[in-house]
């Protein structure tokens, strides 16, 4: 029996390593090689060798993969120019090896502020090779649950991804709270309330609507089984005029359901789970089960 | 404001049908025998998951139309300050619709349609990334405004001094406001900086520049030969190992 590892608490190494087979890691552009931030040394705020992301093949349940591990421990995870090229170049080796799937363990508040312009061009500079990525027919997975979320252009990234892993601990948005709370006041999003945060942004309510395709346990044992999982059978990105005219038509009838809602207490009303309230301490085999049991009785 | 004279400044006056319905635009276009498509946000839109699906709605309808036609040139125009900013986008999954924008622009691409971004007004984060940065080719009009956020906000966020961030600004472009910083850094291609020119001569250039590269991602490599951005392109490709 393996002992349970908090994904959450977990560094961007540690999930790498909980992830992949064992001793099957090998790092690109490793800390040795001190790719730093030269923006960030103009500031003199802190560096790290890998500008806070780790990008390497291994192999998940003996398949070849491409993952990239976001540190939310150093500046928030947030993408700079280093950081970014190492993410996009991953991307663009994956459209040349072909691996099973590029695994993005994202973990991010968004853009750099220190080097804003080359993290907004990053961002959209790995969308595009993500897309292309995907046209040369390798899925991308993102795996979502460690304490800075997907947020910003990360959470665009993520949305383009085929499958998004997340637990409930794990945050996916675009705007952070304290950004609509700092411009639009505490009335439209109390940052402070942490049980509402998560109600709006938290891997439940991404699992209820569609967006997480697979809600797990903070455990990265659970992480890596759902990796695996998705490994042998994935939901696939909408790429052509039909799956995007019908991506266009969900999301259209989505927004028409909820003109009102603002919490995800709402929305889980809305869809019969029997007892709402509960939802936010349900551990995340309960609540596939309830959603299981609401899309058979459909 | 936007400038609804825009379109007469870009097509002529009388060759062009957009119709501007609040911080949408949309309508067609012809550039000499070529028919062209306008697809943006208007009046420094905050772009909400409405407009987000309005532009997408718009790409998919050309793309659609044009099936087993000459794919028609698409030309962005973005003019917006950002993504919206509610609870209720966020709980809906606004950057669900960026990246469903996002994946639009890129089947236009695919389809065979030039795609160009004329940035009018202010090109803003979020709400830039979404669909005007996608483009294979972006033009800034005179006196646009790209950029993240402002300094003083960048101040107070990374508790750095402002007048040292000023001064920082003049000597790199990494992350000041701008849209020459942009150019520098390889995200916008062209500058244009004065209203006198022959416009519409110019767009059908762009144009013709844009299928030049579509499908490739030049901006690390222009950004590194104009000297704004020394490190995505070296350290992509060490990552990419070609």
């Amino acid at each position: 029996m393996s002992r349970r590892i908090s994904y959450f608490e977990a560094s961007a190494r540690a999930r790498v390593a909980a992830l992949a087979d064992a001793g099957s890691f090998t790092e690109y552009c490793p800390p040795a090689q001190r790719r730093t931030s030269p923006h960030l040394a103009r500031l003199d705020a802190p560096v790290a060798f890998d500008d806070g992301v780790v990008v390497g093949a291994a192999t998940v349940d003996g398949r070849p993969v491409l993952i990239a591990a976001q540190e939310g421990k150093f500046n928030g995870g947030a993408v700079g120019e280093v950081h970014g090229a190492k993410i996009r170049g991953l991307l663009e080796r994956a459209v040349r090896e072909k691996p099973a799937a590029v695994l993005l363990l994202v973990d991010s508040g968004g853009v750099r502020l220190h080097e804003a312009n080359a993290g907004l061009i990053a961002i959209s500079e790995i969308m595009r090779a993500l897309m292309a990525a995907q046209a040369a027919g390798v899925p991308v997975f993102a795996l979502i649950g460690g304490s800075c979320g997907a947020f910003g252009g990360m959470g665009i990234v993520t949305r383009l991804c085929d499958e998004v892993i997340m637990s409930e601990e794990g945050r996916l948005g675009l705007s952070g709270p304290e950004v609509i709370e700092t411009v639009k006041g505490v009335g439209e999003f109390d940052s402070r309330d942490r049980a509402l945060v998560w109600r709006v942004t938290g891997g439940k309510l991404r699992r209820a609507l569609g967006e997480a395709t697979r809600l797990v346990d903070d455990d990265a044992v659970a992480f890596r089984a759902a990796a695996i999982a998705a490994l042998a059978r994935h939901r696939k990105a909408p790429a052509d005029l039909t799956a995007l005219k019908a991506a266009q038509a969900a999301l259209g009838a989505r927004r028409a359901a909820h003109p009102d809602t603002r919490d995800g207490l709402e929305v889980w009303r809305a869809m019969g789970l029997p007892r709402p309230e509960a939802v936010p301490m349900l551990a995340a085999d309960t609540f596939n089960q309830q959603l299981d049991q609401l899309a058979t009785e459909a | 404001m936007s400038d609804p004279t825009l379109f007469d400044a870009l097509f002529g006056a009388g060759r062009h049908e957009v119709a501007i319905d609040g911080h949408f635009v949309a309508g067609p276009a012809r550039l000499g025998d070529t028919p062209v498509a306008v697809i943006g946000s208007w009046d420094a839109a905050a772009v909400d998951g409405d407009l987000a699906l309005a532009i997408a709605g718009e790409i998919l309808r050309v793309v659609e139309a044009d099936t087993g036609a000459a794919p028609r040139p698409i030309v962005f125009i973005a003019d917006t300050q950002g993504q919206a900013l509610s609870r209720r986008e966020e709980l809906l999954g606004l950057n669900g619709c960026f990246a469903h924008v996002a994946r639009c622009v890129d089947l236009a691409r695919r389809s065979g349609h030039a795609t160009l971004t004329l940035i009018h007004g202010e090109a803003v984060s979020g709400g830039f990334l979404a669909f005007g940065m996608l483009a294979d080719r972006v033009v800034a009009l005179p006196d646009a405004q790209v950029r993240v956020m402002d300094l003083r906000a960048m101040s107070r966020v990374t508790k750095i001094e402002l007048e040292r961030l000023q001064t920082l600004a003049k000597a790199s472009p990494v992350f000041a406001p701008g849209a020459d910083n942009y150019w520098r850094m390889g995200a916008v291609s062209t500058l244009w900086e004065s209203t006198g020119g022959d416009w519409p001569a110019m767009l059908t250039a762009e144009l013709a520049a844009a299928r030049q590269v579509a499908g490739q991602d030049v901006r690390a490599r222009t950004g590194a030969e104009r000297g704004g951005r020394g490190l995505a392109d070296i350290v992509a490709r060490e990552v990419a190992g070609a």
